[in-house]
């Protein structure tokens, strides 16, 4: 493994497959999802996840809550009313406004540069030849260590089992050739599956296209590879800020620090010993 | 309009966002802020209830601004033929057509027929016009025979007056034009609660994407079909969509969204009461009514419904095999007969009157998932036996131990007679089978897996059950066992005693004398050499292959993707589809070409296949005395219809109105403001103390229940929830019953959002938890504001996901033409906390309906 942050071409090349495939990823249109669930659904059909506690949160139509140990794709539901600044239509003399309500199913970015492989101590979080995140779930012995590393608050130890659990992009069915099952159920391709480079093009076309429309919110995010996560491998086209959505607005893998702390530490160290050995050696030399 | 699409039909909404994607407009309106419209461009929130009059203000705008589509109206329509002068508008009546009967609330449509000529529906109210109530038959019998040219007698039929220039004042665009004066912008703002301005976006938006290069559809479901004025939504969207040219041609259209996989399958092979196979209708119990007479008073002279009798001959011969013969009239009197309205709830009414001693019910859960859910449930109550075939124990095979009625006391199990048989069934991953879709497209599906247990596929049951009816009738002599002694019942059957679902699909198909497949419905004689199931499914087999199992991706193939699967009739993927070539034949343009007439070839040919006779050139002009196929004219598109046009005005076929008419739901908390006539004056009713409706706006009574509620559906759960609430994954998603209101309201009635609250009829009273949400806008109607509350339908006591049957609210106010009830617009009052539970909810009802002055 080599640099923990910055822009990185290919991550798999990096983790050392030498006769690798092309990176995979996710581009999730957020601007066609309908709110359906069915890459939910499917999901956990697929992976056989164990349903959840039926609470009625009242948070919009958002009963899952969250990405979780046992949720890989999660579709919040976001309930916004809008000023559009000018006077409404319905004669009472108060602004117009607007409702809207954004739907965006979420998911593990599957990071360039990955704070929860980094800091995974038995080498179950692996980067794999697809150039994604995966845990191996037979290695891990549920330590924890990769919850509080990821950024977006992905990964989760599952409850009454104590291992971690998150999003494979479905590696048991990349390797036949198929696409993951929420990509697959998806009725509208707002979940698009395949390789990065193309995802990334198709992107940018589609941003274009939009803002043509006058649709001027819309803006991708995870997109550059440049972020602080070297670019997500699950990147997303959203209609406001990422906030709006509960995403992050500038995630950081927690690791970029890493070499810089040790360096700093070793400094400090070094700093130390110094001040303790001039202190011992001004003592003797008085 | 009418439909939540990307909730209840998300695969296909697909194509919508496709459509957009590629630069389509859509617009919702729709009571309720949904999903669809949240992807929509403008979502139009209209008052439950109102619809007709808002495309009834698309018609206005569209005749008073000359935006219809000119050339298509003059020759494609029937806005050209002149009315009898005796025809009488609601403008004339307050509210009511000419020949209302207010005793029995029924019409004489005879008024409302053309000057100097008589068109039978293409479907509808039919076979009826045989004998009244009082008239001797044979005086009604020469009555229609001097109306209807058949087959045996002498076709002397006097053609409409027309006056091509549509000036006419009784010509149908004139009549149009003065029934639809006073839809203006502000009647649509006063009824529906839309601003003027938003109005006009939505007119201007299908103005301007319609005509010879542009074409707009409406996609409706059953936000349009459950009303009493139910079948006239869909024909005021039919109206507007024919003055804008936008039927027969690519991108246009009406959609009906259909509810179930295949409950578009099951009209076409019905389980509707008054349908035989191909909406032939079912026969009346007429005296002396022969094949021949049933022929002559229901088929048309002029196009493809000309040849009913070969259709009807080839049903029967595909039903009774060798047993029809010409000498016994091809069986004809082995069909049942119909002595009135045997609809589903005219019969369930009949249970609790102790009228019906067995039930079937399959595919349904009406203890839950039908209007007046209670009066279902003392129905079920109240027979002999009853048969329920479900995935899972659903309410309709418990309601006996654990009903609601068992928790106020109501009903005791003890005193309840009805001996239930519970047979499990096979879903639809466990059998093969057809679905057939909203496009009339039918699809096959392979079996997956075999089915757990004792659970077996619907064939399977029927073929039993058949078999062992027919096995124990071997022997009789009694002349009532004739038709099923008679009935051919051979299929093959698997390892399994499975029956092959694809022979059966063969036997729709038909076959001809040889035993050889049929390639279409052109092919069916009436001479007895052809046998086929269902007319319109003819072709599905052709040359021996399965045409619904074809699955070449669209991506692969032009845009009507004609290899993916098979469309009825004969894979044509647009219906009509000569109107999307002018009177002359070419392309109205290039962009929206589909089909057109190759002069040189002499044919019909194009992007799709022609709903036509093929080679029927657009300058052909029937001889008088030419019948069917042979007597549609070359520029008449609307092959169905007697006088292939499409119709602004029909002239036949309906029970409660030829024009479209705006009538208040039969609850409403709002006065017509059009009409003296509140409701739809031809609407069934059904005034019985297990049905109380509630007091008109206005009278004593109508206070007790000032909001609106509208019944509805979310992506999660399925219809009422025999599939989905038993389903862990679904489960979690929407977990249990809730109640959708506005900010406003819940101030009002001091509702708490997470909180309970309970919905009040006069039926009775449901509990849900309260989502208070932006997306529910009170509106605003001049000075008055109506509040209406979302009430999700799929909910009942049993399995994961539970709560109160929305169905429990409603009444019982039916379409006249279909039978099919209101759920989407009735009045109720909404509470804060739990409702009352056991005894005290039935005291509560009754003094809720006391103090409406209703009596129990």
């Amino acid at each position: 493994m080599g640099r923990l942050s910055g822009p990185l071409a290919d991550p798999s090349g990096d983790a050392g497959y030498a006769d690798r495939p092309e990176r995979v990823g996710f581009f999730t249109d957020t601007s066609v999802c309908i709110g359906c669930k069915a890459c939910e659904v499917a999901c956990k059909e697929w992976n056989a996840l164990p349903a959840e506690d039926d609470v009625l949160t009242g948070m919009s139509y958002d009963n899952t809550g969250q990405l979780g140990a046992s949720t890989y794709r999660h579709v919040a539901f976001v309930e916004r009313t809008v000023d559009l600044g000018m006077p409404g239509l319905a004669g009472d003399g108060g602004d117009a406004t607007e409702v809207r309500w954004l739907m965006s199913s979420d998911v593990c970015k599957h990071c360039t540069h990955a704070a929860c492989l980094d800091v995974c101590p038995t080498g179950s979080l692996i980067r794999t030849e697809h150039g994604t995140v995966l845990v191996q779930e037979d290695i891990c012995n549920g330590c924890g260590y990769c919850i509080p590393a990821c950024p977006y608050g992905v990964i989760d130890q599952r409850p009454g089992d104590g291992r971690a659990f998150k999003c494979t992009m479905c590696q048991d069915r990349l390797g036949v050739g198929l696409q993951p099952a929420c990509a697959t159920a998806c009725p509208t391709e707002s979940i698009r599956f395949g390789p990065l480079d193309e995802l990334r093009a198709e992107a940018d076309e589609r941003l274009a296209a939009l803002h043509d429309r006058g649709v001027d919110d819309a803006r991708l995010y995870g997109h550059d590879a440049g972020d602080g996560v070297g670019g997500a491998g699950a990147f997303f086209l959203l209609l406001d800020e990422p906030e709006v959505y509960g995403l992050p607005p500038d995630p950081v893998v927690t690791t970029r620090d890493l070499p810089s702390m040790w360096r700093h530490a070793a400094a400090a160290a070094l700093a130390v010993a110094g001040a303790v050995a001039a202190a011992f050696v001004g003592r003797t030399s008085r | 309009m009418g439909s939540n699409m990307a909730e209840a039909h998300p695969v296909g909404f697909q194509w919508v966002m496709e459509a957009k994607r590629k630069g389509a407009t859509v617009i919702h309106v729709d009571p309720r802020f949904t999903r669809t419209s949240a992807v929509a461009d403008l979502h139009v929130p209209i008052r439950a209830g109102t619809d007709i009059a808002f495309l009834g203000g698309l018609i206005h705008h569209v005749l008073e601004n000359e935006a219809w589509f000119t050339e298509y109206v003059r020759a494609y329509t029937n806005a050209p033929m002149l009315l009898r002068e005796d025809f009488a508008d609601t403008e004339d009546l307050d509210g009511l057509f000419s020949g209302f009967d207010p005793g029995s609330g029924t019409y004489d449509t005879t008024s409302w027929q053309y000057e100097g000529g008589t068109a039978p529906p293409a479907s509808g109210q039919r076979d009826l016009e045989q004998d009244d109530a009082e008239g001797s038959a044979e005086e009604a019998h020469e009555h229609e025979r001097g109306q209807v040219a058949g087959s045996g007698g002498s076709p002397v039929e006097t053609w409409p007056e027309r006056d091509d220039t549509m000036r006419d004042p009784r010509c149908v665009l004139q009549v149009l034009r003065r029934h639809y004066a006073r839809y203006t912008p502000a009647m649509v703002h006063e009824i529906c609660g839309i601003p003027e301005e938003t109005f006009r976006r939505v007119a201007d938006a299908l103005v301007r994407n319609s005509g010879p290069d542009r074409t707009s559809a409406f996609c409706y479901a059953v936000g349009w079909t459950h009303h009493t004025v139910g079948v006239q939504y869909i024909r005021a969207a039919s109206v507007l969509q024919s003055l804008l040219g936008n039927i027969g041609r690519p991108g246009g259209g009406i959609l009906a969204l259909r509810g179930h996989a295949s409950i578009q399958g099951s009209t076409d092979i019905p389980t509707l009461f008054d349908l035989l196979p191909g909406y032939i209708p079912m026969p009346h119990a007429h005296r002396d009514e022969d094949l021949a007479s049933f022929i002559e008073s229901n088929s048309g002279r002029k196009g493809f419904w000309g040849d009913m009798d070969a259709y009807t001959v080839s049903l029967l011969r595909a039903w009774f095999g060798d047993n029809a013969t010409a000498d016994n009239d091809w069986c004809f009197d082995h069909l049942p007969r119909l002595t009135g309205d045997h609809s589903s709830f005219r019969t369930v009414m009949d249970q609790v009157d102790g009228k019906v001693p067995g039930y079937f019910v399959i595919g349904e859960n009406p203890a839950v998932g039908t209007a007046n859910a209670r009066q279902q449930r003392a129905g079920l109550a109240n027979l002999e036996w009853l048969v329920v075939r479900d995935l899972n124990m659903i309410e309709t095979a418990t309601f006996w131990k654990d009903g609601p009625e068992i928790e106020t006391g109501e009903m005791r199990t003890e005193d309840i007679g009805t001996e239930v048989f519970f047979l499990p069934a096979a879903a639809h991953t466990e059998k093969d089978g057809t679905f057939t879709n909203t496009q009339r497209l039918l699809q096959w599906h392979h079996k997956a897996v075999e089915p757990p247990g004792d659970c077996r596929s619907d064939l399977w049951f029927y073929y039993e059950l058949g078999r062992r009816i027919k096995q124990r009738l071997a022997g009789s002599t009694d002349p009532r066992d004739r038709p099923l002694q008679d009935l051919t019942w051979d299929y093959p059957v698997d390892a399994h005693g499975e029956p092959s679902a694809d022979a059966v699909l063969r036997e729709i198909n038909g076959s001809g004398a040889d035993g050889e497949l049929l390639p279409g419905y052109t092919a069916l004689r009436n001479d007895g050499s052809t046998r086929c199931g269902c007319w319109i499914y003819c072709g599905v087999y052709a040359d021996g292959v399965n045409g619904s199992a074809r699955r070449r991706p669209g991506g692969e193939q032009d845009l009507v993707a004609a290899e993916w699967g098979w469309a009825w009739p004969m894979n044509r993927r647009v219906l009509y589809n000569r109107a999307s070539a002018d009177p002359s034949g070419k392309p109205w343009s290039e962009r929206k070409a589909l089909i057109h007439w190759d002069a040189d070839a002499g044919r019909w040919t194009g992007g799709d296949v022609p709903d036509f006779p093929v080679d029927t050139a657009p300058d052909y002009e029937p001889p008088e005395d030419a019948r069917a196929a042979e007597a549609i004219g070359g520029a008449e598109p609307f092959v169905m219809q007697a006088d292939g046009r499409a119709w602004l005005h029909a002239p036949a076929g309906l029970a409660d109105a030829p024009i479209p008419t705006h009538y208040e739901p039969a609850e409403s908390p709002v006065r017509n403001a059009l009409y003296g006539q509140q409701a739809n004056p031809a609407r069934q009713r059904f005034d019985r103390p297990d049905n109380r409706l509630h007091p008109e706006p206005g009278t004593p009574g109508a206070e007790v229940f000032p909001f609106v509620f509208t019944t509805f559906r979310v992506t999660e759960h399925h219809t009422a929830g025999g599939m989905s609430r038993w389903t862990p994954y679904l489960t979690e998603l929407q977990p249990e019953m809730f109640l959708e209101v506005s900010p406003a309201l819940a101030a009002e009635r001091g509702l708490e959002h997470g909180g309970w609250a309970h919905v009040v009829t006069a039926r009775s009273a449901i509990e849900g938890r309260v989502l208070v949400t932006d997306r529910a806008t009170p509106l605003r109607h001049g000075d008055r504001v109506v509040h209406q509350i979302g009430v999700p339908w799929h909910w009942g006591p049993n399995g994961l996901s539970t709560g109160d049957a929305a169905n429990d609210l409603l009444g019982v106010a039916l379409d006249p033409n279909v039978h099919i009830m209101e759920t989407k617009a009735a009045t109720c009052d909404i509470r804060p906390g739990r409702r009352p539970r056991g005894p005290a909810l039935v005291a509560f009802l009754a003094d809720r309906r006391r103090a409406a002055g209703l009596e129990d």
